[in-house]
Formats: structure tokens, sequence, C-alpha cells
């Protein structure tokens, strides 16, 4: 198995204080955070900080760490020593040791040197001995393709390692969690299982952009419709549609489609912003339109610039 | 392997069901009742009808994300609402900067 170096991981000395510990877990932890951090492998860092900073923020496992100096060479695995451990007190719940904060920081399972090194009793699954009436529930985030939530149908998920057939409840959003009944923690016996909760985002749409319960698209209009109002044909989810673009148009405004928007309860809205479309000067006929334009339109789009024409 | 077809699971919107009150919210995030009391009181979550009876729209995502960001980042619960507003605003800033057609990012 690999041997964890947690005082690189952490980027301290072997001989760091308590409050130098905290302070580097604490940075660490704002750096890698998976809800704040945008860093690509935030999530894994995170967890790895999370389990070097379960052992040296508790004196008794940083001692019983520490007695195994810095690992094996180079490109050796590691094994515990038999007697590893002996003396210290460690298997107990983490949380009674500091008031502050977790055992683990992270929803997660600690990495195969820490179980073997620790056992799971600083884990999530390690807490409950007494007998319990209800499983567990689990959590995990899923993307989900946009259709699924307008049209409900069922997709194909893997969660945690395992497959599942879910049914998309119609008109979910994103940051919305699907509950699926008994797909938690089972205990043993008749002790009713768990849920398992999965918060919804969707993959990008090559059309819409949701936005709550509304769906948003660009609307490219050419200079006359916006000019001189328009009847377009817009796409939706349930098809095209005619929409009607009121005369005097700008770029930027938007247009709403009322229930247009994802299925919800209530249904949301649609929303067209307009982009206004140019057309290339790259035919003698549109060259001479565009000169005739401009001689028929005194038009200065730079009057508010204050530098003249 | 036996080829076995994957029996369908029904999803449910948990934000939508009835029950998602103070009790059902603190069991979902795995929280004490008082804390998710201090993120009403906050102004984080909301809720529909008297007494905080029916939590709606972003509350659950809220309260989750308040509870990993004590547990995780020792931040309390008025420093998780702003962090959560903050953050609530960045995503919305982000969506509006993609949607410029070749756009900054």
């Amino acid at each position: 198995m690999e041997f964890k170096d947690y005082y690189a991981t952490m980027g301290v000395p072997r001989d760091a204080t308590p409050a130098q510990i905290k302070q580097a877990y604490r940075k660490l932890a704002r750096r890698y955070h998976p809800d704040v951090s945008k860093e690509p492998d935030a999530e894994a860092r995170f967890k790895e900080v999370g389990e070097a900073y379960e052992v040296l923020r508790d004196p008794d496992k940083r001692a019983a760490y520490d007695q195994l100096g810095s690992g094996p060479r180079p490109g050796e695995q590691f094994r515990p020593p038999p007697d590893w451990g002996a003396g210290f007190d460690f298997r107990h719940d983490a949380r009674q040791a500091g008031g502050e904060g977790p055992g683990f920081a992270f929803e997660g399972d600690p990495s195969e040197f820490f179980e073997a090194l620790f056992g799971r009793a600083g884990g999530a699954q390690g807490r409950a001995h007494r007998a319990r009436e209800r499983g567990a529930d689990h959590h995990a985030r899923v993307i989900i393709d946009l259709a699924a939530s307008l049209e409900g149908g069922t997709r194909t998920l893997t969660v945690g390692g395992r497959t599942l057939n879910v049914k998309i409840p119609k008109g979910i959003q994103a940051g919305q969690h699907i509950r699926l009944a008994g797909q938690g923690e089972q205990l043993p016996g008749e002790a009713r299982a768990g849920d398992l909760l999965l918060e919804v985002s969707f993959a990008p749409h090559p059309l819409f952009r949701p936005e709550g319960r509304d769906l948003h698209f660009d609307l490219p209009i050419a200079p006359w419709e916006a000019a001189l109002g328009a009847s377009v044909a817009v796409p939706t989810p349930e098809g095209p549609v005619s929409l009607q673009v009121p005369p005097g148009s700008r770029a930027g405004t938007r247009l709403r489609l009322r229930g247009r928007g994802l299925p919800a309860r209530p249904p949301g809205d649609l929303y067209a912003t307009l982009q206004i479309a140019l057309p290339p000067a790259d035919t003698p006929a549109t060259r001479a339109a565009y000169e005739a334009f401009a001689a028929a339109t005194p038009f200065n789009p730079r009057s508010s610039l204050g530098a003249g024409s | 392997m036996t080829m076995q077809s994957l029996s369908v699971t029904l999803g449910r919107i948990v934000e939508e069901e009835e029950a998602l009150n103070v009790d059902e919210l603190s069991r979902l995030c795995a929280v004490e009742q008082s804390f998710i009391l201090e993120l009403v009181q906050e102004g984080v979550l909301e809720s529909q009808g008297a007494a905080e009876s029916r939590f709606v729209g972003r509350s659950l995502r809220r309260a989750r994300l308040a509870v990993r960001l004590r547990r995780d980042l020792g931040i309390n619960v008025a420093g998780a609402a702003l962090a959560i507003e903050l953050l609530e605003r960045i995503e919305t800033l982000e969506r509006y900067q993609d949607s410029f057609p070749g756009g900054a990012r």
C-alpha cells in the first residue's frame, strides 16, 4: 500500500505545533473545498488534506504516526509493523478530542493507508454502534441532461459504484434533490433502509440555459426585424412557436414565453434574449443597400461619447 | 454475468415533499435543529406557511452547504450566510458570462 506523508500533504515540518497544523489545514481547506474551489482536482486534494489533518490534529494518532518515521524508501511498499500502535488509544471517536470539527472533513472513504493504521473509527461509518431503527441517508451529486427534466425520462446513473436506473422527476431544477427511497444505507435485520439523495445539476445544453425553473436562450434577429418588428420562429422545449418581436427592439432585450420553461409546479418561463446579427456586405447588392441606408439615415451611434461623429 | 434488466427506481423531488420541515431538514443535513433555526433567523432558508412549516426553493442545498462550511472550514452561521450569498452571486455571474458567445471563458 502507498505510504502517506501527511506532513508533506499539509506542507508543514514534522515538528509543527498544533496551531501551525490547524492554520495550514484551514488555508488548504479553503483552497480546495469542493463547494468553493475552482481547482480541477479540488475534491481529491481536499480529501487528502482532511485525512492528513484527522491524523495530525489528534495527539495520539499523530504520535503513533510519527513512530513510522518518514516512510519506506521510494518505490517500496508500505506495511504497518505488527506491533504498531501498541500503547496508543486512538480508536475512539475523533469528535471527543476537539470541540471544533469533524472527524472526517469529507463525505468519502479514508485511504487504504489510513484504514490500515487507524481502522474506520474516525470515519463516517464508524460512529454508530447502537442499534438504529433506520439506515443513514446517503448523498451524492449527479449531472443529468436537461431533456431528463423536460420529459421526465429514465436515466442510468452511477452513484458510489452502483448503477441505478432512475426515473427522473419531471421539472426538476438544478440544485434540487432527487430522493430514491430505500437506496441508502442498508442495516441488517428489520431496520428500514436509508434513502439516497441526489443533488442535481445539468450538463450544458446546446440551446437552453436553465436558471431555476426558467430557461434562457439567445435569439438572433436581423437589423430590420429589430427596427420594424417581425414574427419569427423560435425553438421551445416542446417544439417551435412563432414569437412577435416588437418594433424598435434593442439587442439584449428579453422576451418572455410564459410557461415554456421547465415543467415544474408552477412551470417556468422561457426567455429569448435578442441579439442583432449583421448581414455581411459581401455582395454588390448588399453593399449598395448599406450605402443607401447610410445615405438615408442621419445616425451617429457615438453621440453619447462626445467625440464628434 | 447474467443479463439482468435493472429495475427502475422512482425519483421524487425532495423540495416538493410536504414534510420538508425543520425536523426533516435537520435529519437530511445530519445537523441539530437549532442550527437550522439559526439559518432561518439569518434569512438563509426560504419557508412557506407559518412557523417554518415547509422549506422551499434552495433551502436544502443552502442548509447542506452551510453544514459543510461549518464542519470543514469552521465558519459560523453568519459567515456561512455571507459565503452562500457570494457563491450564488458568482454562479449567476458565471452563467451570465457563459451566455455571451465567444466570451472570456
